[in-house]
């Protein structure tokens, strides 16, 4: 498989798993056996107890993610496979970030908090902490926006992705 | 009952009547009960050589091969043996001791995460954490091992889970919600598939391991006879077309044969079944089959599409969906006849120009080639041949025509050296009657020859004919051929008595030093009921001829220098 000559493109693969242990290693390991870098990844329950959701984002060209996405398919805890980047679907992920704050700061970071419809979490002398959710591209412009003012720490959640209706049935 | 207990009623539930093993400190239990069982335990001498004896079991007969190890050593030595039997489509489950579940994650004596080390070598496995859930989870193993595209399972059973107390209760079927292998063909596709059948001039059918595993062997056979189409095999799929047939090409691919690498790269249409266009066959993609349309029948979804795009993909077993093409063509499908029969012309001509051959004038040293000849002659084309890995697998290929699936039995995908002689226990294991031969190398042979106690041991009369060239022949070819002839690390300079050897395991040991011996060896130890090993001293520089090079297309074969023409 050429790995070079095809253009990378971020793909957001919903992976529908048995609810057991190491099944989140048989999906990474077979991802990183292969040598490719997950760029986030979530798992969490879903509205059944035995099954749960593993969103996972990798950059990588058609040709691999197609693979990528049988070979899942063929891992014996995987009920399904979904390239949400092949449909119209959300994602979201949730930051939480420590701002350093002075007395002329704390107005100007609470405003920009509201614009981008965060929450301060938790406050003390010197610092504020917000809670942001959203997507890629606005959770990079308030952070970018945060960062004149000092940015302590941030701690991010994976990205987790839905589909914005059901898919038609393969 | 103890979880010992019920492991082996599990076993007798799925009909397992061998099991290889070496035992230790986590499955003394295990043995302890299988004793007195009526199973056959077969005590081989290394743990990765009972892998390759089960693997050779369940390769010559379609059943699932068991093993029993220990923990740690005892199961990283099965490693090689999975990774095998996997890459090859073998239902081999390994059942492995752990330490008791207090102790895991402790370094323990002889701990080894053996679920983590052999998940990407296995088709799946399981860590057993309860005796109440061991019944269910071993009929899940064998479901998982034998079905859709079979393959190697490990379960992974702590000393206090096989130790403790649950009810046996065997579950009749399995569910898995994630798992359910796709058998059956799309009746669209078939139909898309015989527009390409019949409309093709130059087809050529490219039969894989697929054909084998699914025992679509007969259906095959009709098939190609019925619509006039020569097949070429794989490695793995060798057997499952008679070898002598009239529209049999023999082997393709790196070491093909002119014929049929020639076919395959003039066809108008491939039908691939049950192969999974490995580089060994295809050669340069880029250049592979240009102006073929492919048909491409495989049970595994992940074969489809992975090295090149196909026109018409199949996903379904063999046997079935070469039935539904045979049933919806008829009787008397309508196709051009003569264009079929201009093209067997042509891959005759190839043939005619450079069919498989070698020096048979050369008398002064015994030609490799000239050995396997002789095997197939005097065993009448019906022994089971074992082969390990390396020039003499490929001879292995080429000389001896195979009649019946399951009667070639090499390492294919993962080319694992020291495979054949334990593999070989296991066919004759499986298959009492038969002549089985390990066609070895001097290098291979030496990997697991700790199992000749083994054949002694269980009396099994394998022969093992070591073409003995004092190099690890296929290294010592690329460096001939494209390293400038530095022959590093691949010339054996010091090597056993081969003969002497055999007769300190106890089996009986032969050499041919010169052409006329080699009939006579050979005679002398088919009719020696018990282990032979036969030392031919080969001709050391003797090479696999074709050979596709690396990035070359397949018609882009070296050929062997041509002969003096005769004065």
């Amino acid at each position: 498989m050429e790995i070079s000559s095809e253009s990378q493109k971020r793909h957001t693969l919903a992976v529908l798993v048995d609810n057991r242990p190491g099944v989140l290693a048989r999906v990474t390991t077979l991802i990183s056996g292969r040598g490719f870098n997950i760029d986030s990844l979530s798992v969490a329950a879903t509205m059944e107890p035995d099954v749960s959701l593993i969103t996972l984002i990798i950059s990588v060209s058609p040709k691999f993610v197609s693979q990528i996405i049988k070979q899942l398919r063929k891992l014996i805890n995987v009920i399904k496979v979904t390239d949400l980047t092949q449909m119209d679907y959300v994602e979201r992920q949730l930051v939480m970030v420590r701002v350093r704050t002075q007395e002329d700061t704390r107005a100007e970071i609470m405003r920009l908090c509201e614009i981008f419809r965060g929450k301060v979490i938790d406050v003390s002398p010197k610092s504020f902490t917000l809670e942001i959710t959203g997507g890629e591209n606005k959770l990079k412009a308030v952070l970018s926006l945060l960062d004149q003012f000092g940015i302590e720490e941030i701690v991010s959640t994976g990205l987790t992705a839905i589909a914005r209706s059901l898919p038609p049935k393969r | 009952m103890s979880g010992a207990e019920i492991l082996i009623e599990c076993w007798k539930n799925e009909g397992v009547e061998v099991i290889f093993g070496y035992p230790g400190a986590t499955t003394i239990d295990i043995h302890h009960y299988l004793e007195t069982s009526g199973l056959k335990f077969v005590l081989t001498r290394h743990e990765q050589a009972a892998v390759h004896a089960a693997d050779g079991y369940a390769r010559s007969t379609g059943r699932p091969g068991v093993v029993l190890v220990t923990s740690g050593p005892g199961a990283t030595n099965t490693v090689t043996g999975l990774a095998g039997a996997n890459m090859d489509s073998v239902p081999v489950l390994v059942f492995s001791g752990q330490v008791s579940r207090m102790l895991i994650g402790n370094d323990a004596f002889q701990e080894v995460d053996i679920v983590g080390v052999s998940r990407p070598v296995t088709k799946h496995n399981y860590l057993v954490m309860s005796t109440e859930e061991l019944a269910r989870t071993v009929k899940e193993a064998f479901y998982v091992a034998t079905t859709g595209r079979p393959g190697a399972v490990l379960v992974d059973l702590p000393k206090d889970v096989i130790a403790g107390h649950a009810e046996f209760d065997y579950p009749r079927k399995v569910f898995l919600r994630a798992y359910q292998p796709h058998l059956s063909p799309h009746p669209r596709q078939i139909q898309k598939a015989i527009k390409l059948l019949l409309s093709a001039q130059k087809p050529v059918i490219y039969a894989g391991g697929g054909v084998i595993a699914a025992g679509a062997n007969e259906d095959l056979l009709q098939l190609s006879e019925l619509l006039t189409m020569p097949v070429t095999n794989t490695l793995m799929g060798l057997g499952g077309f008679p070898g002598n047939h009239p529209l049999s090409l023999g082997m393709l691919g790196m070491h093909g044969l002119y014929r049929a690498n020639m076919a395959v790269q003039s066809a108008d249409l491939i039908l691939a079944v049950g192969a999974r266009f490995d580089d060994r066959v295809t050669g340069a993609l880029a250049r592979f089959a240009p102006e073929a349309g492919i048909i491409h029948i495989d049970v595994d979804t992940t074969s489809i599409h992975k090295v090149l795009d196909v026109d018409v993909p199949l996903v379904a077993d063999a046997r079935q969906a070469i039935k539904a093409i045979l049933e919806m063509l008829g009787p008397l499908p309508v196709y051009d006849k003569k264009a079929r029969l201009e093209w067997l012309e042509q891959i005759k001509e190839w043939d005619a120009r450079f069919p498989l051959a070698y020096d048979r004038e050369t008398r002064d040293c015994i030609k490799p080639q000239m050995v396997i000849e002789t095997l197939y002659r005097l065993t009448s084309g019906k022994a089971v041949i074992v082969t390990e890995v390396g020039q003499h697998q490929m001879w292995a290929a080429q000389y001896y025509l195979y009649q019946s699936p399951r009667q070639f039995i090499t390492s294919g995908g993962l080319g694992v050296m020291g495979f054949g002689l334990p593999a070989a226990l296991g066919v004759q294991m499986a298959r009492p009657g038969a002549t089985v031969i390990d066609i070895s190398g001097d290098g291979s042979f030496l990997m697991n020859v700790q199992e000749l106690t083994t054949a002694v041991q269980e009396n099994l009369p394998i022969k093992v004919a070591i073409l003995n060239n004092g190099c690890l022949g296929m290294v010592r070819q690329w460096q001939e051929l494209f390293y400038d002839r530095r022959y590093a690390a691949s010339i054996l300079k010091k090597e056993p008595d081969f003969v002497k050897l055999a007769e300190a395991f106890g089996a009986k040991g032969l050499r041919a030093s010169t052409f006329e011996e080699v009939e006579p060896v050979i005679n002398e130890a088919l009719s020696h009921d018990g282990p032979v090993v036969m030392d031919f001293r080969v001709c050391p520089e003797e090479l696999v001829y074709p050979m596709v090079p690396g990035g070359k297309g397949l018609d882009e074969m070296l050929l062997r220098q041509p002969l003096e023409p005769p004065a």
